[in-house]
């Protein structure tokens, strides 16, 4: 890998900075990208899942029936440069949120490729996060998830009760926070962390607007350090005053790509 | 594929005729997929040690958080423990009566074996259990088996205070030896680890692993000299058959509970290679069990 990030510069390259290019560098370029992922457990109506059918399965050796595949992404090409703030929309079960995680890393293509510059990283801590514990206790498991030091954790911490908004429920479980607590917490803990590229799935949906309004500044100003931000979302408003651009999916498959207000036009009359 | 590579360039205005493969190349773009080197590995998973340590912890405090007792639990337990062991085989099966100090005997061995087979079927599961984080969060994924070794070694900690009380009551002196226990834990603590690291890549792909775990856990433990002593168990073999006691203390977990019990137990004798057999299965473990997680690095939480 090391082979790839060390290249010569070339006649090609050299005449790269002569060329004129678009608003900037490429940093992350998806390439007739497939994703294909199994699923354990999934039954169709027919099968019953008790032990006397597994067992005639097993001896009529049909393998594992409960393992389907599932192709999440079908074939998806995009270029995505300095600057861009790239929204994602689409009916529920289109891949937008398998493409995110493919952008990540997370997944391994089936076919095709993503080349990035540097480590995109999902804004998604939810994961790491214990609903037994104190906020407090979930704040600092959390900047570890994410590999910030004890120092930088430290430094951070005020800034994310703060903006969270959550006042002295710090200091209590998560299990009795309301969900637009939880959600401000994770959002506040998630957004921490400076990157490169990123990725937000669906950070947005709950809050009230009050929150919602700090958290689209926040992304903001994320996406100015960052370079480049996508964001998966279904409110649609959301998407419209955040991003310059707009990728509609569909059923794995992009159906549109490009200026928000015709996209998503298009997206709320089909 | 939805769209041809030159209608996205030329949407993007870059070159028209240029493949996205090489326009990646030209801006020094790379595939994000690789498994790092061993030594690049290893710096990554020291730079994640204050996870490692704040997730055991909090998956310690939230184990017992819904109790009423919260905490005082991680004492009670390995006391319980404790109690059921000397009930069910101190008193109605009675097995004390070649072995002086069985009390000491026996709750050395649970312990003692407690320790390493909670850490290699967290292990087993520690893949599993945690694929949504593996899914939205880049970390050496080996983090995740070593925090559950680290929480099982917290509350071996607790065990261990409760188990030199027990020796202590039970009348057998305070002596030098005992400065040797926590080498001895270390020792145990590294084949627990490799052990575990085996066992998180075997359960990660072999699902069905989960349900055999607890009957192979099982038989280790009847086979590790937990309630009986191993020289007397196989004393009654004809001389043929002698070589079985040998293959029964080179069981690891026979290893560590002997050696334990040698440092807590003045009138116990453990077998002449303990100290090498200890050594040699936490290198071996470690060693083995590292790079064969570490092999599969790349495809965690991918299925």
């Amino acid at each position: 890998m090391a082979m790839e990030r060390v290249w010569p510069l070339t006649a090609e390259e050299q005449e790269a900075t002569t060329k004129p290019s678009a608003a900037g560098t490429p940093t992350v370029i998806v390439d007739d990208l497939h994703i294909v992922y199994k699923v354990y457990g999934a039954t169709s109506a027919e099968e019953k899942g008790n032990a006397a059918t597994a067992l005639l399965r097993l001896v009529k050796r049909q393998g594992r029936p409960q393992m389907r595949e599932v192709h999440a992404v079908k074939g998806v090409s995009f270029v995505a440069r300095h600057g861009d703030a790239i929204g994602i929309i689409g009916r529920n079960g289109s891949g937008k949120s398998t493409l995110l995680r493919a952008i990540a890393g997370l997944l391994p293509p089936h076919s095709g490729a993503v080349y990035t510059d540097g480590q995109p990283s999902l804004l998604g801590v939810n994961a790491a996060l214990m609903k037994e514990l104190t906020g407090e206790r979930n704040i600092t498991l959390g900047c570890y998830a994410m590999g910030m030091t004890p120092s930088e954790v430290r430094a951070k911490y005020d800034e994310i009760v703060d903006f969270s908004g959550i006042g002295e429920f710090v200091q209590f479980p998560m299990s009795t926070y309301s969900s637009g607590m939880g959600a401000r917490l994770r959002f506040a803990i998630a957004s921490a962390k400076v990157h490169d590229v990123l990725l937000i799935d669906e950070a947005l949906a709950t809050g009230d607007r009050e929150f919602r309004k700090r958290s689209q500044k926040r992304i903001m100003q994320m996406r100015e350090s960052a370079g480049t931000v996508f964001l998966v979302a279904h409110n649609l408003d959301v998407i419209e005053e955040t991003c310059n651009r707009v990728i509609w999916l569909h059923k794995g498959k992009i159906k549109m790509d490009g200026d928000p207000a015709e996209v998503i036009g298009a997206y709320n009359k089909a | 594929m939805s769209q041809p590579d030159s209608a996205v360039a030329d949407a993007q205005g870059g070159a028209a005729t240029e493949s996205l493969a090489a326009l990646a190349k030209r801006h020094g773009l790379r595939r994000a997929i690789a498994r790092p080197s061993l030594p690049f590995y290893v710096g990554q998973l020291w730079a994640r040690r204050h996870f490692v340590l704040k997730y055991a912890t909090s998956r310690n405090v939230s184990k017992y958080s819904q109790s009423m007792l919260g905490q005082l639990w991680q004492l009670l337990t390995p006391l319980l423990n404790a109690g059921v062991y000397y009930l069910m085989f101190g008193v109605i099966l009675d097995q004390k009566k070649d072995i002086s100090n069985y009390t000491a005997f026996l709750i050395t061995g649970v312990f003692i074996f407690t320790f390493t087979q909670r850490t290699v079927s967290g292990g087993a599961k520690s893949i599993s259990n945690n694929l949504s984080l593996i899914r939205a969060l880049h970390f050496p994924r080996a983090a995740l088996p070593l925090a559950y070794a680290v929480q099982e070694l917290q509350q071996l900690l607790w065990s261990m205070l409760v188990l030199i009380g027990i020796v202590v009551l039970t009348g057998e002196p305070i002596t030098l030896y005992w400065l040797l226990i926590p080498v001895a834990l270390v020792l145990q603590l590294t084949f627990n680890i490799g052990a575990s690291l085996f066992m998180a890549r075997v359960g990660a792909f072999a699902r069905d692993m989960n349900q055999l775990l607890p009957f192979i856990m099982r038989t280790w433990l009847y086979a590790s000299g937990v309630f009986f002593s191993i020289p007397d168990r196989v004393a009654d073999l004809p001389e043929s058959l002698a070589f079985v006691q040998y293959i029964m203390e080179l069981n690891p977990a026979a290893a560590y509970i002997e050696l334990m019990r040698d440092l807590l137990i003045q009138s116990h004798t453990p077998p002449q290679w303990a100290w090498t057999t200890a050594i040699f299965w936490a290198v071996f473990a470690l060693v083995i069990g590292f790079w064969y997680f570490w092999r599969a690095e790349e495809r965690y939480g991918r299925g």
